[in-house]
């Protein structure tokens, strides 16, 4: 059966041979090239966003682009472009495309000078960020990306070189629950149980952080998640 | 006076009895089940339900297998498929292969409602009872999903039975596969597979205002809500295959990629679910069969408008922009990642509706066992207005010898809205 398919297909190929008037341009057999899709938006290899709730790809670790892409895929996120252009394609192929963008190290556009924060943001951004708020049962960010905020492989993404609309945008569709993570949702949690004012805190001061160069994302966390993550290695009591 | 409304209620009765006379042809008694499905007939009806690409519908995005909940969007509101797995109370798991049987080849449930055509019975009534009873069974050993049905969300009169009755009597008729002794097995399978289990005519085809198949067989339409325009098979201007070689034509179908064209939007879907799948004797017979389909050309071919010059001088500098790096300064691509647009049909055809989808949307071919990882298209919708994705669509279909007609700006708001 799968021999006279093959036979078909080769019949095929060599009758396409036959009429080529002029060699066709070459096209690079590479990811970069068969993923121009993506950096269209995302920038060119997907380093920055080129607009402004759009976020970079490049250097984001490799399990957590996988889940956004087949999230995309499979309706735990909501934006109709990327639905779309992800639907016909494969967990092989998602896989490749989060390796790819994983893989590529570049160094992250500088943060342009912005005007100093005020000082109340400034405090309260700070505190929420590297304590959380005990009294809420809200854990601080640097308790799962890091206390860098560069995230942590292979599945935890950083939280700096982000712009603000963005950060604004994915906290809030946690909150509403139109932007959901592989279940146990540790983040819808935690996006739950913040308020409209801590949001906004929070998005201006993640983005007016500089971004440290090289930002890779550190290889492990000193001490277990405060909560449940699925998709997370160890991120689930088994 | 009197008189007359007795007539008229007479034939009133009258229409009510044929209606209903009308909506019982062709069914078979309900005979419980003799035997118990075998692991042949799961292993058939596995095959099968990729045939039929049952799953495209009847699985929510990211949700369990054939548990339901996908809505499909109709001119009448939204119909949504139900769980097909064997859930005593949501599923399937009190019905018999009988029951299953007068669904598929008769459009009515266990509980005697009748379906909305949404189910393309309309098509699916052309199979075979031991095709039928083979998917019953495969569907059987599926794990049971308490996934609830969703209640359709349709509008007076479409939510009522009685409109459902009267739209049958007109419109449907219990069939059976063909067979033409006179034809090849192979073009009697294919035409098994495209005009039934495929149901390809499902969106290959125009519907009238009542959202009924019309026109001719394959000749093409544009899917009510998606307004994706799934060309005509049988005209050699669309998607006629008359012209191709038989194996690009398997290759198409089983691979998404072929040197004359390639598979896209809601086609994609069908590839990468369903036909990608098939056996190559299966592929080899549904090719066979739209090969020898009966030609057709467009009734009248499109007057070709004069593409006013402004639009072609903005459209050809967004070209050069956007374009050029993939496609070509002659159009002429770089196969087989990139497609020729001189000289494509699917460019050049009558109704722009695809063309405006790709460039605002994107998107990548499926991703098949011989096309693991396409090369994908970028969306444009961010980056260009209606005016300038309208002027590019009117340059690429007048340049390089192309005589398609222009695209207006009007065209694009609609199709980015979803109108």
């Amino acid at each position: 059966m799968r021999r006279r398919l093959c036979l078909f297909l080769l019949l095929a190929a060599g009758w396409a041979a036959l009429p080529a008037a002029a060699a066709p341009p070459v096209v690079p057999d590479t990811l970069a090239q068969r993923l121009l899709a993506c950096t269209g938006c995302h920038g060119p290899q997907g380093r920055a966003a080129r607009f402004p709730r759009i976020s970079l790809l490049a250097g984001k670790p490799a399990d957590y682009l996988f889940h956004q892409l087949q999230g995309f895929r499979d309706g735990r996120r909501q934006y109709a472009l990327m639905t779309g252009l992800l639907d016909p394609l494969s967990d092989a192929y998602l896989r490749e495309i989060a390796e790819h963008f994983a893989s590529l190290d570049l160094p992250y556009a500088p943060v342009p000078p912005q005007p100093a924060l005020p000082v109340a943001v400034a405090q309260r951004g700070a505190q929420l960020v590297r304590e959380g708020d005990a009294a809420r049962r809200l854990p601080a960010c640097t308790q799962c990306h890091g206390s860098a905020l560069t995230g942590v492989a292979p599945a935890i993404p950083g939280l700096l070189g982000l712009p603000r609309d963005y950060l604004v945008a994915q906290l809030g569709a946690w909150r509403t629950g139109t932007r959901r993570a592989l279940a146990p949702d540790c983040m819808a949690h935690v996006a739950r149980a913040l308020s409209d004012d801590d949001v906004g805190v929070l998005a201006q001061w993640l983005a007016a952080q500089p971004v440290p160069q090289p930002a890779h994302p550190a290889q492990a966390l000193p001490a277990p998640l405060p909560m449940e993550c699925g998709g997370v290695p160890g991120g689930v009591a088994r | 006076m009197r008189r007359a409304a007795i007539v008229a209620v007479a034939m009133l009765l009258a229409l009510a009895a044929a209606v209903f006379a009308l909506n019982l042809r062709d069914e078979s008694p309900l005979v419980p089940d003799a035997a118990a499905p075998t692991a042949a007939q799961v292993a058939r009806g596995a095959y099968l339900a990729r045939a039929g690409n049952c799953q495209g519908c009847h699985t929510e995005r990211g949700g369990a297998p054939y548990a339901g909940g996908r809505g499909i969007a109709t001119p009448f509101g939204t119909v949504y498929a139900p769980n097909l797995t064997p859930h005593p109370e949501h599923g399937l798991g009190r019905w018999t292969m009988a029951q299953f049987w007068r669904a598929m080849h008769n459009g009515r449930s266990a509980d005697g409602r009748l379906l909305y055509p949404a189910f393309p019975y309309t098509e699916l009534t052309r199979i075979t009872r031991a095709d039928s009873d083979a998917l019953f069974a495969y569907l059987r050993s599926l794990p049971p999903s308490a996934t609830p049905n969703r209640p359709h969300a349709l509008g007076f009169p479409y939510n009522t039975q009685a409109a459902l009755a009267v739209w049958r009597a007109a419109f449907f008729r219990p069939g059976q596969a063909r067979h033409d002794a006179a034809r090849t097995p192979a073009w009697n399978r294919g035409a098994y597979l495209v005009e039934g289990l495929g149901h390809c005519n499902a969106c290959h085809s125009s519907r009238n205002a009542l959202g009924a198949s019309s026109g001719s067989a394959l000749g093409g339409g544009l899917i009510p809500i998606q307004n994706w325009y799934a060309p005509s098979l049988s005209d050699a201007d669309e998607a006629g295959v008359a012209g191709w070689p038989l194996p690009e034509i398997v290759a198409l179908l089983h691979s998404g990629v072929a040197p004359g064209g390639r598979v896209t939007g809601p086609m994609a879907e069908v590839v990468g679910g369903s036909l990608s799948h098939l056996e190559p004797d299966d592929l080899i017979a549904m090719a066979t069969y739209l090969k020898e389909l009966p030609r057709e050309t467009a009734e009248v071919p499109p007057p070709a408008a004069p593409i006013v010059p402004a639009a072609l001088e903005q459209g050809e500098k967004l070209y050069r922009r956007h374009c050029v790096d993939c496609h070509g300064a002659q159009g002429e691509g770089a196969a087989p990642a990139y497609p020729a647009l001189a000289g494509n049909r699917a460019v050049t055809m009558g109704s722009a509706a695809n063309l405006v989808h790709i460039v605002l949307e994107g998107g990548f071919g499926p991703a098949t066992a011989d096309n693991p990882r396409p090369y994908g298209m970028p969306p444009f919708a961010i980056e260009l207005s209606d005016a300038e994705l309208a002027s590019v669509l009117s340059y690429v279909r007048g340049a390089w010898g192309n005589r398609g007609t222009e695209v207006s700006p009007l065209d694009v708001t609609r199709l980015r809205n979803g109108r």
